[in-house]
């Protein structure tokens, strides 16, 4: 990922040089839109209006088009996105072995609900209804890495240093 | 290196196999694996074996299946399994193992007895299973395309291509009664015939790999641990279908590693020329392309995967016109499931009456689950259709952690829970469908006593409803009026009709809803009313949750006329609330989670409960 827009209101120019690259490769291409709308926020971190002005500009596509296709699929994001992002997988396996309390505790020790991210943006709380390591239940991502319960000391206290930053 | 004909693919394993085999320590790195440390475990054997200077292979492979006990290592000229591995372990295991020949026991698996094993075959977890889909899964290295073509790899293909006509592949995939392993079961061969008679062309072929399902692993693991196995499965479907340019491989977002080990493979098989233009100098063209999904659950169904991969917004579509006859960009398109693609070469290679042989009359091969919940053993399995539950949860998942086991929860939001009595049942697709389940992708989910089946027939639905894409409905109306009343019943508000109205709606939504998400959504709901039905009852008339997981939010009171004085209350209390003083009992509401417990065993009705009030 680049460097993330931090705010909302970017400049647009500034925005379009630098989406150029993925937008030349998608010009015309109405098929290909989930793969760009995947690599513009892959390079941005989320999707801001401006973005989406871009993509409809490069598709050929109405603005509408964009966002109702962006907004079914719950992996685009409207909002920034904190520079840590925590999922709590709420899977079978991990509900039964108790998730639901382990985002409750994330809740309160951030003080944001799921689907959030802190005004700060040092972190973003989310769901995700499985990962695939049930074996491993309950599990937690932080960013890339998956923890299962016995790192989940590591977890807290990991938190709590990164909240005193 | 491009092998331009099946001969080539031929010496090629020929030279493969006959290079000295050094001895092999493989490391599983399976994303359950990963998070367990499997890659300092895999470096930390790296350098130690540097630093010995031994003739050892280091390798990792795919998922090995006993995520549980992970990170695995399997130190294959020894045939010696250890589990649970550190870094910390890697000096003593390269030590006794590689150097001096002997296991080191503390690592190995113990049976309850204290007995080691240190043969993974011979592990009961291992022991019934039938590896057919998983053949190579942990036991290659997924990102090396010479490690599958040494153990047979992709001589299906040169078989299908040099020798056999599409017909005669369609023929032998039909013998072998292969039905697609996404859920449904429906008849692989039938559904590419279908497609092979379609006048239109080009046609369009779609592995799918958007395992949505929360609970279940099996298609990641394949993808990740043997992904070549699909590639060919694909590649020959491509050759039975005719008229087939292009495929597609839709993998779910969650699965990061499972795209990279795609990626490879498909650029290693383009490079070995088989896969791209002219495979094998045969002049048979086929491309595969991966889409990477973008979070949404309903895509795991055909219409919707079709629309999401052109672009659009996945919502389903009416059918029919089926896909095989209108489907992706409106051309003739077939989609089966990773197991489905991955079972295909080992049919062709092995053939149908040896796959024939495995499994029941109306559902020939294998079915991988991921076992998960409350048994000692999780993990990757697969074991024969028509294998009992109970030899899955007990004999395979170990039992119990602890206390009784009293359901399981297969085929995930879509599936059924199945009651301990009814564990006999053998787990095919047609037994589970009598029992209201379904075989769906193979999640099993076991749960004991401290699980509520309310709860968690909730649990699911509430998944459902959120992934609803709203396009009809009975399924965004319905699933949502169907959760308002769950949600009433394990807030202790239910009602006695409630019950009769869940049904009602579940009738409905199933029998009218557009796609199979709508239309399966219902059975958690109706499985439970169904088989636990007294549990249902328990938060509706007792205002109580027998496993004490759903709180409801009210008052309790003991009542002085009624108290007997017997004090069943105070001990029945785990939070202390029930205190007893000069006047008799009573209730701390301070202290009081309303677990209920105390209403539930008091002789003489005389706790009571009333409803928060709504301010």
């Amino acid at each position: 990922m680049g460097e993330p827009v931090p705010e909302r209101g970017v400049r647009t120019e500034e925005l379009a040089n630098r989406l150029e690259p993925i937008l030349s490769r998608y010009r015309g291409q109405e098929g290909g839109l989930i793969p760009l709308l995947q690599e513009v926020q892959g390079e941005l971190g989320w999707l801001p209006e401006e973005a989406l002005k871009l993509v409809a500009e490069a598709t050929g596509l109405t603005l509408a088009r964009v966002v109702g296709v962006a907004s079914f699929y719950a992996q685009f994001y409207f909002e920034p996105r904190g520079r840590h992002v925590i999922r709590v997988c709420t899977g079978t396996a991990c509900h039964i072995r108790g998730a639901p309390k382990i985002l409750e505790r994330l809740e309160e020790e951030l003080g944001i609900r799921a689907g959030e991210t802190a005004a700060d943006l040092s972190f973003t709380l989310e769901t995700v209804n499985c990962v695939g390591c049930c074996a491993l239940a309950p599990v937690v991502v932080v960013d890339e890495r998956v923890l299962k319960r016995r790192d989940h000391k590591k977890l807290w206290e990991w938190v709590r240093k990164r909240r005193v930053e | 290196m491009r092998l331009e004909s099946a001969r080539d693919l031929e010496d090629l394993r020929e030279e493969l196999l006959r290079e000295p085999r050094r001895p092999t320590v493989r490391v599983c790195c399976g994303t359950g694996c990963r998070a367990a440390g499997a890659e300092e475990v895999l470096s930390a054997f790296e350098r130690e074996v540097e630093r010995h200077g031994l003739d050892v292979e280091v390798t990792s492979s795919g998922c090995q299946g006993w995520c549980e006990r992970g990170p695995l290592v399997a130190a294959e000229a020894r045939q010696v399994f250890y589990l649970s591995v550190s870094p910390h372990d890697v000096p003593a295991i390269v030590d006794h193992t590689l150097r001096r020949g002997r296991p080191l026991e503390r690592l190995l698996y113990h049976t309850p007895s204290g007995e080691p094993v240190p043969n993974r075959e011979e592990i009961p977890f291992y022991r019934k299973q039938v590896r057919v889909v998983l053949r190579n899964c942990g036991r290659v290295n997924p990102t090396d395309i010479r490690d599958y073509i040494r153990v047979g790899g992709y001589s299906a293909l040169a078989k299908v291509l040099t020798q056999m006509s599409p017909e005669q592949v369609i023929e032998e995939v039909e013998r072998a009664g292969l039905r697609g392993r996404g859920g449904a079961g429906f008849p692989t061969a039938r559904k590419w015939a279908a497609c092979r008679a379609q006048q239109e062309t080009p046609k369009y072929l779609i592995c799918n790999g958007d395992e949505g399902d929360p609970g279940a692993f099996m298609d990641r693991s394949v993808l990740e641990g043997d992904p070549h196995s699909v590639i060919e499965g694909m590649v020959i479907a491509a050759y039975a279908i005719g008229d087939v340019p292009e495929g597609y491989i839709y993998v779910r977002a969650e699965y990061p590693l499972a795209v990279r080990h795609l990626e490879i493979a498909l650029r290693q098989a383009e490079e070995y020329g088989l896969l791209g233009e002219d495979i094998l100098g045969t002049g048979f063209s086929f491309r595969i392309e991966i889409k990477r999904g973008a979070g949404a659950f309903v895509c795991g169904e055909s219409t919707a995967l079709m629309y999401s991969i052109e672009g659009k917004r996945g919502m389903p579509r009416q059918t029919p016109p089926r896909s095989v006859e209108r489907g992706l960009w409106g051309k003739p398109t077939v989609l089966n499931n990773v197991k489905t693609f991955a079972s295909v070469p080992v049919i062709i290679s092995r053939g149908a009456d040896w796959f024939a042989g495995i499994g029941t009359e109306g559902s020939k091969g294998t079915q991988v689950f991921a076992l998960t919940g409350k048994v000692q053993n999780t993990g990757l399995v697969e074991v024969p259709m028509g294998i009992t539950i109970r030899e899955l949860v007990y004999d395979i998942g170990g039992g119990p952690r602890e206390g009784r086991i009293k359901a399981v929860q297969i085929g995930g939001p879509s599936g059924g829970c199945i009651p301990e009595h009814l564990f006999d049942v053998p787990v095919d697709f047609d037994s589970l469908q009598e029992v209201g389940a379904m075989m769906g992708s193979g999640g099993l989910v076991v749960m004991d006593e401290a699980d509520c089946m309310v709860a968690i027939a909730r649990y699911f639905l509430s998944f459902t409803q959120a992934e609803s894409c709203g396009k009809c409905t009975p399924c965004r109306v319905g699933t949502y009026r169907m959760l308002r009343i769950m949600d009433r019943i394990v807030e202790g508000k239910g009602r006695i009709e409630d019950l009769e109205e869940l049904e009602r709606l579940g009738r409905w939504i199933k029998e009218t809803s557009l796609c199979g998400l709508g239309r399966s959504a219902p059975n958690p709901i109706l499985t439970t009313l169904r088989y636990f039905r007294e549990e249902y009852l328990a938060h509706i008339e007792d205002r109580y949750c027998p496993a004490g997981v759903c709180r409801s939010p009210g008052h309790y009171r003991i009542n002085p006329e009624e108290c007997i004085w017997c004090g069943l209350c105070a001990e029945a209390c785990e939070d202390g609330a029930v205190r007893r003083t000069r006047q008799g009992f009573s209730i701390d509401p301070r202290l009081c989670t309303g677990c209920g417990r105390c209403r539930a065993v008091c002789p003489t009705g005389a706790v009571l409960f009333t409803e928060e009030v709504a301010v």
